[in-house]
């Protein structure tokens, strides 16, 4: 599906090289006692791609914040264009020609595209001059890199991906020759991000450098001319993409072999443990966030929902959670009937044999601020196993997070550590375990994997496939497509509330399911298969 | 007729009432486009009207006073954003105690400075000015009687009545007095030096006036019989004082600064996305800090109004809630500065009826009835309430306001 090559001479083949764009060496920087960047060093050579692969807090952000001007390293030093730069600020680097992407757009939202690209480079105190002038220099941008935006498009109004090219845009605007991006597929649809891959394409092509920060393999692969791998801290690998592979890649980042496919033999359906029908949600502000949607899930089977975040999936979840009231439609589990618009709350799910992993671990799945034995109990705290007359039975509770604990190889076993001290994907442990371990007929998962580690994230998807081998309905939300497709049996694909088509595992693949995710039904994608791909821009 | 008359009248209360209101809401809108909750106008406004009325009686000067109270406003607006900014404290909480502070503080200091139970001197302004003469210019009947009261020996002659009097009793001496004072003014020079003398002599009495009093606008006294039009400008637009006038500008300066200026892009920007804002290099701390800067500005030459130009000294609490009216306008204008202006001329409008409405009966079919009082004074919050409610839509704040903004990781 990408099919663009890589730069010619990238590496710095040639007999004379010129100096590299951007030059570490030897980076250190400490917060308190965490050692982030490690004597860190790595070249970019000018006019390529280079990737930056690690896992989450393996100090990717933080290196990127130094070169940007957000930190000062401890210790080492930055070459710019081959000569020894000190950067202070991020209006040091924007003048040295460094541009940054970050993965949570810093735009204005109620402002135009014009006035977010002139902000902190307006040319004078006055903005009818520099407007005029900006207007100018943004269409010849426009024009140069294939970044179509409308000047005058008020940001909010723009789907994301326009809203990522408004942020390239005014990075170029400030002359930047190298843009670091953070993350930038992350709120993407295959087929935005596609376009995200042209237009970097078309800067390189340029003569511009890209670093592209990631933990996707597959962009790595794609994209990148060079990449270096980082794990807790250090730089392990400085490689040309042409020389390595996915599985290489992986084993770097985490240190040791791992598995990218999930192994699972075939699914043995039941009988239906979740049946929904019709179901209605409307949030607070009156906009339809659920929109007719039916399905149902059956016993040993995972169902996946696939979509771009903030479709519908999370208020779908939430919904059959008991966590939100949808207005209207029928919701039942394990053959009693809900219902629903009656104030059904979470506590008289969980009665029925259904479990919730959360969304959002930090704040619907853990209280950060107990100890984990005390999170290992909630929602399930007047369960009699936990309770002695009126009080808690602390050895009971202590006890039963230990097990967990040990059970999911949760990292410090230490039941007394407050939540907020473990890492992000023990902390997903910590409440998959909670869940699981209650036996549920019914599990549902929201973004089982989300800023966890692949370690981790091998060890959560064999669980939940044990559990679907063991005869228990599985509902999956995750925005990771490739998640979605190696974990469920079928997949069921939302765009604006409703449920775009349904699609069984064996049929699934990245193109068709992104289309489905940008709006497109299944038929319609059909007909448009031999159609240029870059037909479909998501308006 | 009548009914043109009373409107007029009751507009040009409008006016004056309406004047601290929006230059406080003015205020108001740039701290809170800028991302910091401002509940401190009212102890800003107190805290300026306290200091002007002070320094104003102290030093006779309403100039002074004025500067006094921008500074002591700017003071407070800086205690504000060192809390609230620099470090990170609840914009409420901040504000609150601001109006607690000043709250008492006025009235202990003035208790223990003028010992009039928190109340400030009251400011008069002197005599006309007429120290500066120039020769060949007119000397009418009124002149010279107030020369032969400066030139009186005894000092026995007080004001000019008194000669008044004394020609009418039959005092041929004093008639002859001011009668060998009078002067024809010389033709043509003698006019072009009156006119600079009278503008010399005004332009005296407006720097060492003590309280702010209308300015006669040119022409005002000669259009005033002018029907409609002559009503209208000599009382509607003429008479206030420069205050008033400076009210009005600042609502187009505002928004000119807001709108068309780098500022203004800054600022509104700092107020939805501050991240952004930093990662464009600019530093959010200084840009909130300016904006409370103009805020506190505004704010003290609207309490300076309120002690030296609206009323002639300072009274315990006297912003009487005007803070709160002018927030409240600034959320019903959805932090935009010519919908502020409106909707500070109505709240303004409406204090302006309940002075008039005050005890006057109303008939209305048969029945007489006199509108509580207290009605009258809760409209403006009642209408707040109400409007906000539903009528005007939603009033979608600034993004970011309230927030502290802390760099991320």
């Amino acid at each position: 599906m990408y099919d663009l090559k890589p730069a010619d001479g990238a590496g710095g083949e040639l007999s004379a090289p010129p100096p590299a764009a951007i030059e570490l060496v030897g980076i250190n920087k400490h917060f308190g006692p965490v050692h982030a960047n490690r004597d860190i060093s790595m070249t970019v050579p000018r006019g390529t791609i280079h990737g930056i692969i690690g896992e989450n807090g393996a100090g990717k952000s933080t290196l990127m914040s130094i070169l940007y001007g957000f930190y000062q390293a401890d210790s080492g030093e930055i070459r710019v264009n081959g000569e020894q730069r000190l950067i202070r600020t991020p209006n040091d680097a924007i003048h040295m020609g460094i541009g940054m992407v970050h993965q949570h757009f810093m735009l204005v939202e109620p402002f135009t595209v014009l006035e977010n690209v002139i902000l902190g480079s307006e040319g004078g105190s006055l903005l009818h001059a520099g407007e005029a002038r900006a207007r100018e220099e943004l269409a010849h941008l426009e024009a140069e890199y294939n970044l179509d935006v409308s000047p005058d498009a008020v940001v909010a109004d723009l789907p994301v991906g326009l809203q990522q090219r408004v942020e390239i845009l005014k990075a170029l605007f400030r002359g930047a020759d190298t843009l670091i991006l953070d993350e930038p597929t992350g709120v993407l649809t295959p087929q935005e991000a596609d376009q995200l891959f042209r237009i970097l394409d078309t800067l390189r092509t340029q003569g511009k450098t890209v670093i592209l920060i990631t933990h996707k393999l597959r962009e790595i692969m794609a994209i990148t001319d060079n990449v270096s791998v980082m794990r807790a801290g250090q730089m392990v690998a400085n490689v040309a993409t042409r020389d390595t592979s996915r599985e290489q890649l992986a084993e770097l980042m985490v240190g040791r072999k791992v598995l990218l496919r999930v192994d699972k033999g075939p699914a043995n359906p039941g009988r239906p443990v979740l049946q929904v029908g019709n179901l209605n949600m409307v949030d607070r502000r009156g906009v339809s966030r659920v929109k007719d949607v039916s399905f149902q899930v059956r016993a040993g089977e995972i169902v996946g929902i696939a979509g771009v975040s903030g479709n519908g999936q999370s208020e779908l979840l939430s919904a059959i959670a008991g966590t939100i009231r949808a207005r209207s439609g029928e919701i039942a589990v394990n053959g009693t009937n809900i219902k629903v618009g009656q104030g059904v709350d979470a506590h008289d799910m969980r009665e029925l044999g259904l479990a919730h992993v959360p969304e959002d671990r930090i704040h619907e799945g853990l209280v950060t601020t107990f100890a984990a034995n005390e999170c290992t109990i909630l929602g399930y705290h007047d369960d009699p196993a936990y309770n002695k007359g009126l009080l808690l039975d602390r050895t009971a509770i202590l006890n039963t997070c230990e097990g967990q604990m040990g059970g999911y190889d949760v990292r410090p076993p230490n039941p007394l550590l407050k939540a907020a001290n473990f890492s992000g994907g023990n902390q997903q442990k910590l409440i998959v375990a909670r869940e699981m371990e209650r036996d549920p007929d019914l599990l549902l998962v929201g973004q089982p994997t989300r800023g966890v580690d692949i370690g981790a994230i091998e060890f959560i998807h064999r669980r939940l496939i044990a559990m679907r081998d063991a005869g228990k309905a599985i509902l999956l939300v995750s925005v990771e497509l490739d998640e979605v497709m190696s974990l469920s049996d079928r997949i069921l694909v939302m765009f604006d509330g409703a449920i775009v088509g349904e699609v069984a595992q064996a049929d699934a693949d990245e193109r068709t399911l992104g289309l489905m995710m940008a709006g497109i039904r299944p038929d319609e994608a059909s007909t448009s298969t031999g159609g240029t791909p870059g037909g479909t821009s998501p308006a | 007729m009548e009914i043109f008359t009373l409107v007029v009248l009751l507009l040009d209360a409008t006016l004056r009432v309406a004047t601290p209101l929006i230059l406080a809401a003015l205020g108001g809108l740039f701290s809170e486009r800028a991302g910091v909750v401002d509940i401190g106008l009212e102890g800003k406004m107190l805290g300026a009207a306290f200091a002007a009325a002070a320094t104003a009686s102290v030093t006779g000067s309403a100039w002074l006073g004025l500067c006094m109270g921008i500074g002591v406003s700017m003071t407070l607006a800086m205690i504000h954003a060192f809390a609230c900014v620099t470090h990170r404290g609840d914009h409420v909480v901040s504000g609150v105690a601001i109006n607690i502070l000043v709250a008492g503080l006025t009235v202990t200091l003035g208790i223990a400075w003028f010992e009039r139970g928190g109340q400030t001197p009251d400011l008069y302004n002197p005599d006309p000015y007429t120290g500066i003469e120039l020769p060949g210019t007119a000397v009418t009947t009124e002149d010279a009687i107030r020369m032969v009261v400066d030139a009186d020996p005894d000092d026995r002659l007080r004001t000019p009545r008194q000669v008044e009097q004394a020609i009418a009793g039959g005092d041929v001496e004093m008639a002859a007095q001011v009668e060998a004072l009078t002067r024809e003014p010389t033709p043509v020079i003698g006019w072009i030096l009156g006119g600079v003398q009278d503008f010399a002599n005004g332009f005296v009495d407006f720097v060492r006036e003590e309280r702010f009093t209308g300015i006669t606008l040119p022409l005002a006294d000669t259009v005033a019989h002018v029907p409609v039009i002559g009503l209208i400008y000599s009382e509607l637009i003429s008479g206030h004082n420069i205050l008033v006038y400076f009210a009005l500008l600042a609502v187009p300066i505002t928004a000119w600064v807001v709108y068309r200026s780098r500022f203004g892009l800054r600022l509104r920007a700092v107020g939805e996305n501050p991240a952004a804002v930093d990662t464009a290099g600019i530093s959010v701390t200084w840009m909130r800090y300016k904006a409370l800067m103009i805020t506190g500005f505004l704010c003290g030459i609207a309490g300076t109004y309120l002690s030296t130009a609206h009323n002639a000294s300072f009274v315990r609490d006297m912003t009487a809630g005007k803070g709160f009216l002018a927030l409240a306008a600034l959320i019903f204008a959805k932090w935009r500065p010519i919908p502020v202006l409106l909707a500070c001329l109505l709240f303004g409008f409406l204090e302006a009826i309940e002075a008039r409405l005050q005890g006057t009966p109303i008939n209305l079919l048969g029945l007489t009835f006199t509108i509580p009082v207290q009605f009258i004074q809760a409209l403006p919050y009642i209408l707040t309430v109400v409007l906000l409610a539903g009528f005007i839509g939603k009033a979608i704040a600034p993004k970011a306001i309230g927030t502290p903004y802390v760099k991320e990781r």
